[in-house]
């Protein structure tokens, strides 16, 4: 892949607990091109969120590098420059705790603008209508409103517009959507898309709604316990999985119709639990749920294969294979 | 372009009066709450216009005039006259000017630093600043807060403004603990996070993004406290730490009128009576302002 805009090098990040050590994620690799959507999709306790929380900031990472256009950024927030906050944002996934309560729409909006985009007075006003009007809310309407008194996906749209304030190029949605109405979800993920050309940005797109992504990702990289298990082109994610864990995933999507059941690969009965990251299974992490079980899954963790050009997979299946 | 601006202004006077009338109605589905902003406005009036409204203002200093000295209740003295003669109903006015003088000192004093102090200790949750910050204010917490104050009161000289500095050093730390727990749980609210990788100052994020929402609390604790520091003072002065004869202070009043119970009970009493009613008044504004911040316990 040419000229990666985020790269992520053998990122860990473990915390430690009275429990032991809760090794959230646990070596991942994962570069992302610029202008493209990167799906990371996991159950809930894969470490996916941490991911996030540690390319933005939130978390220092334990190991491992991550790099922005090439260059390696500081791992904690106070170290990073002024100018890199403002080219990599967030989107939480409740806007109900990322919006303060006690401030107004205008007041929240106007937090990016001041800090980085030295906008006062007048000239700020206009930029807030603006920002509002970019995601369809009437400023007139929204301007003085508390979060308390919008819904749930007017709330989501504030936060992608104080997001998109500072005119970032790279923006990590942290499961955007799953906090709210399914009616509500179709609109705010249009609106993503409709912005991603507009504005040539970059997203990484965290969720555990598999068929989102096949509207929504161009790449999809599907985590399993701190570690990447499957990373491949959407298309050909889709039409050719092949650790089981994904195989596994895509047969659990419910569906419909008949086309629909017609896509889906062979019914692999989804069995156990994600298991506590306090105690992983020696070998590969999956063996425990994985039906293709082998001799040497419980005792060597497999290396991150390229099966087919840009599709790679982590199996003892595949390795032996190629 | 000036008219446009003027709409804008009014437009957000009109939304203030909004927030207002919506405050007030919630205020006032508490009649008791009522009925104490009304005694309290009346109190407020009355030590505001005491030289006017007093019927002997030269009473409320050194004055004596022993042929009038323990006169009961009666129409030319309502609340009847002391032991030097002094018009018992007077000296209660000027009193609640001295009360109320030291509930808003001390409250002015303790109520900014312990903000401050307990928006530090929660923002640096977990760092050496918490530690630093909650420890010292949790040994203030350990002694009860009138032998504190009366501790402070003792090394000092009495009189009324030490008074207010011993009750404020013991006062504090209850804010600084409110606070505390109400930032440290807002610490990590994505609002609060959002802010820091956004870049936004320090004092940003601690005075306009977590201060507003400590506000509810605060105002509520504030209203409770104002009485029992007017009492705190009322007790300083009651055993000679706080402010001194002739000052017309409530407690003073308390202590001078007890050595001669139960035959002259109107030297006591009344002021006694006087103190409940301002206690009793902001106690009930206090439960009226906890409905409209719906805060849950203070």
């Amino acid at each position: 892949m040419a000229d990666p805009i985020l790269s992520v090098e053998r990122l860990k990040k473990h915390f430690p607990t009275k429990l032991g050590l809760v090794k959230a994620v646990d070596g991942i690799s994962l570069s992302v091109a610029a202008g493209e959507t990167i799906g990371l999709v996991g159950e809930s306790g894969s470490g996916k969120t941490t991911v996030a929380q540690c390319i933005v900031g939130i978390y220092p990472p334990t190991d491992g590098e991550i790099r922005f256009r090439g260059q390696p950024i500081s791992r904690e927030l106070r170290k990073r420059s002024k100018d890199l906050k403002r080219e990599i944002r967030i989107v939480f996934q409740d806007p109900g705790s990322s919006l303060n309560p006690k401030r107004t729409i205008s007041q929240i909006l106007s937090v990016p603008l001041k800090v980085h985009r030295n906008a006062r007075g007048r000239s700020r006003t206009a930029m807030i209508r603006n920002l509002l009007e970019m995601v369809e809310l009437p400023p007139d309407e929204y301007l003085h409103k508390y979060p308390q008194s919008i819904g749930g996906g007017e709330k989501q749209m504030v936060a992608i517009a104080r997001a998109l304030a500072t005119s970032p190029s790279f923006v990590v949605l942290d499961e955007p959507t799953s906090a709210l109405d399914v009616s509500v979800q179709a609109k705010i993920i249009n609106l993503l898309l409709e912005l991603q050309t507009k504005l040539s940005l970059t997203y990484l797109f965290i969720t555990h709604d598999l068929s989102l992504m096949r509207n929504v990702a161009t790449r999809v990289a599907i985590m399993y316990l701190g570690k990447i298990c499957e990373v491949a082109p959407t298309v050909e994610f889709f039409r050719n999985p092949l650790h089981p864990y994904t195989k596994m995933l895509l047969s659990s999507i419910p569906v419909v119709s008949e086309e629909e059941k017609a896509l889906k690969p062979a019914k692999i009965l989804s069995r156990g639990e994600i298991p506590s990251p306090v105690n992983v299974p020696p070998g590969c992490s999956f063996h425990l749920r994985c039906p293709m079980k082998m001799e040497i899954c419980s005792e060597a963790d497999p290396e991150m294969v390229e099966v087919e050009p840009d599709h790679l997979a982590r199996c003892h299946l595949l390795s032996r294979r190629s | 372009m000036i008219a446009e601006h003027g709409v804008r202004i009014w437009a957000a006077l009109a939304r203030r009066r909004r927030g207002l009338a919506k405050g007030w109605y919630k205020y006032s589905r508490n009649s008791l709450s009522v009925l104490g902003l009304v005694v309290l406005v009346l109190i407020g009036l009355t030590a505001g216009l005491a030289p006017y409204i007093a019927p002997y203002p030269e009473h409320a200093a050194a004055y004596t005039n022993f042929r009038e000295a323990g006169l009961p209740p009666s129409k030319d003295h309502l609340f009847g006259t002391d032991r030097v003669g002094r018009d018992v109903l007077s000296r209660v006015i000027f009193g609640y000017r001295f009360s109320l003088l030291l509930g808003i000192v001390v409250l002015s004093l303790a109520v900014p630093s312990g903000v401050v102090l307990g928006l530090l200790g929660g923002y640096y949750n977990g760092t050496w600043i918490e530690v630093l910050i909650m420890r010292i204010t949790d040994v203030f917490l350990a002694v009860p807060p009138l032998v504190l104050a009366m501790s402070i009161a003792a090394m000092l000289t009495p009189n009324l403004f030490n008074a207010m500095i011993a009750i404020s050093l013991s006062w504090w730390p209850w804010y600084c603990r409110l606070v505390y727990s109400v930032t440290a749980s807002l610490r990590n609210q994505f609002f609060v996070r959002e802010a820091e990788l956004t870049g936004a100052s320090r004092m940003h994020i601690l005075f306009k993004e977590i201060l507003p929402n400590c506000f509810g609390p605060i105002m509520t604790k504030v209203t409770l406290d104002m009485g029992i520091a007017i009492l705190m003072g009322a007790s300083l002065s009651f055993i000679g730490l706080g402010a001194q004869p002739p000052t017309p202070d409530l407690g003073t009043m308390l202590a001078d009128g007890a050595k001669r119970l139960p035959s002259e009970w109107w030297s006591t009493i009344f002021p006694a009576l006087a103190i409940v009613m301002v206690i009793l008044a902001f106690n009930l504004v206090g439960d009226g302002l906890r409905d409209v911040f719906a805060v849950e316990e203070v």
